[in-house]
């Protein structure tokens, strides 16, 4: 599958849900002709699940990739095998060439509170990546104030974790993430356990932050809207073993706002990626 | 409850030693039991007052202290460590567990004649056997608080880039911090029980169950009433210091 097939598979709402061992985003990365993480021959097994059985996927660089599926396809699991977090019972991942060992990654976690250290000050939770690093102290200093400024954040960084809202804790959480300047940065339903109010103030956040810095992000969801809305790609996983069933190419142009969310191109990719999730929900 | 509660402030928690205090004294009065075997309250806190200002009482406190303080440092080295160890493998605890299980639900005063025939009646004994049950007991606890540490927190180490010793020391060692604080407040407490016991019935001179067991065979009734509680203040402090403790350096227990 080419770019300009994946641009008719958006307009096709009735485009096949799954072809069989297509392995069609490593076209969509070559749409953009730069894949930033490849992955070959992938499989994992859960006890009897087959999870992913070879599986092939193009990540392309500096753009916001949105995993989203049933529930049980597979999408965290994809990016802790890409982290390092589960070991592949076979296949290789690399970044750029490079092994996991030589890349400078982010993760950031759904649950916030189990994440950060409760016994260390926000400051050193965020601080804390930097000492693997061989960073003298005075630059890890300067790196946190660089990364403050840039947010601009305006809480107390000198609070314990326990002290702050879940918000703002996560917020803290994907500051240590992003302090270490990583080359991808990826994100497991981060707002998931946040209130609405505060997932729409992340989401413009995250936003604002990849528009700034152009990392690569692998974004997973459990919430249509938000994937959609942050994305560049919505990558649509099929259920056991996982199989892209489609790569949406959403074109809608930055900054989005609460606006975008009624805008026509965005409701248009919503039912077309909401209508190819039914689809594997039935399982037809 | 409201109303009172308000009224009192902070003096709360003193309203049930008011009642504790008047039912002895109106039992006192109408000798429910001869006076002989229930003084006066008055009395049991002026034998504590005259024990403590420098008489046999003060020193006999100290002894069990030093005992019992010896007793929680020694079972604390040997629990943590093993503990730690123990809790990092689920294979080496399972394999262990049923023995720790089972040394911790034997009765330690059980096993002091085996002691007493190992080490003989000396002070040794006493710390030995209180080491025995206290450690059995922080052993459990560490080891259950480093099994129970947060995956969510280990990974996030691991992809920081944490080599595994830092993931030991950095997440593991504070994880188990709040279960360690739990295994020591009870470690200690039954460390004062047993070293109170082998005070009582093992060779001893001194110390508190010495003490109690001494002046209730001499019918010094408020000398007796004074060393219980003594003993009693001192159980409870032991606790109030680890709490304290605890507060203060694993303020994030429980949030």
């Amino acid at each position: 599958m080419n770019a300009s097939e994946t641009e008719q598979m958006v307009e096709d709402e009735t485009a096949p849900s799954s072809r069989a061992g297509a392995p069609s985003p490593l076209s969509a990365a070559g749409a953009s002709g730069d894949a930033h993480i490849t992955i070959r021959g992938l499989s994992k097994t859960f006890g009897d699940a087959v999870i992913y059985d070879n599986f092939d996927l193009d990540i392309p660089r500096g753009r916001f990739v949105s995993v989203f599926g049933p529930n049980g396809c597979g999408k965290s699991t994809l990016i802790n095998l890409i982290s390092g977090l589960i070991e592949p019972d076979a296949g290789t991942i690399r970044f750029d060439g490079k092994r996991l060992r030589d890349t400078n990654f982010g993760y950031v976690f759904q649950n916030y509170r189990e994440a950060l250290f409760p016994w260390m000050r926000s400051i050193d939770n965020i601080r804390y990546p930097l000492k693997f690093r061989n960073i003298p102290r005075a630059e890890q200093k300067e790196r946190v104030e660089r990364l403050v400024e840039r947010l601009g954040v305006t809480i107390d960084l000198n609070k314990y974790p326990y002290q702050m809202s879940g918000g703002q804790q996560q917020l803290v959480s994907i500051m240590r993430s992003l302090v270490i300047e990583p080359e991808v940065l990826f994100l497991d339903e981060p707002f998931s356990a946040l209130d609405y109010e505060m997932t729409l103030f992340m989401r413009d956040q995250l936003q604002a932050l990849f528009m700034d810095t152009k990392t690569t992000m692998v974004f997973v969801s459990h919430d249509l809207e938000e994937a959609v809305y942050l994305a560049d790609d919505v990558m649509l996983l099929s259920r056991g073993p996982a199989e892209v069933a489609d790569y949406v190419n959403v074109g809608i142009p930055r900054p989005r706002s609460a606006a975008t969310i009624s805008e026509d191109e965005f409701v248009r990719v919503k039912a077309h990626c909401l209508e190819i999730f039914q689809k594997l929900v039935r399982g037809t | 409850m409201k109303i009172l509660s308000k009224i009192l402030g902070p003096f709360t928690p003193l309203v049930g030693v008011a009642i504790l205090l008047l039912v002895w004294q109106i039992a006192f009065w109408v000798e429910v039991v001869d006076h002989v075997l229930l003084p006066s309250p008055a009395s049991m806190f002026i034998s504590v007052w005259q024990g403590m200002t420098g008489g046999q009482l003060l020193f006999d406190f100290f002894r069990t202290i030093e005992r019992t303080a010896l007793s929680i440092l020694y079972a604390g080295i040997i629990g943590i460590p093993l503990g730690i160890i123990f809790g990092s493998s689920i294979g080496l605890y399972r394999s262990v567990e049923f023995v720790v299980d089972f040394f911790r639900s034997t009765p330690a005063s059980a096993v002091f004649p085996l002691f007493l025939a190992i080490s003989g009646p000396g002070d040794a004994t006493k710390i030995q056997v209180a080491t025995f049950g206290a450690a059995l007991v922080i052993l459990f606890n560490v080891a259950y608080g480093v099994m129970n540490a947060r995956k969510t927190r280990l990974q996030a180490a691991k992809v920081m880039g944490a080599p595994r010793f830092r993931v030991l020391t950095d997440v593991m060692l504070f994880e188990s911090l709040p279960q360690t604080f739990v295994g020591l407040r009870n470690g200690v407490s039954l460390a004062l029980i047993i070293v109170i016991v082998a005070e009582m019935f093992i060779g001893s001179v001194d110390g508190l169950g010495h003490n109690v067991l001494d002046n209730q065979m001499l019918f010094e009734m408020p000398r007796m009433y004074a060393a219980i509680f003594v003993a009693g203040a001192l159980g409870y402090s032991f606790n109030l210091l680890f709490l304290l403790i605890e507060r203060r350096y694993v303020h994030w227990s429980g949030r």
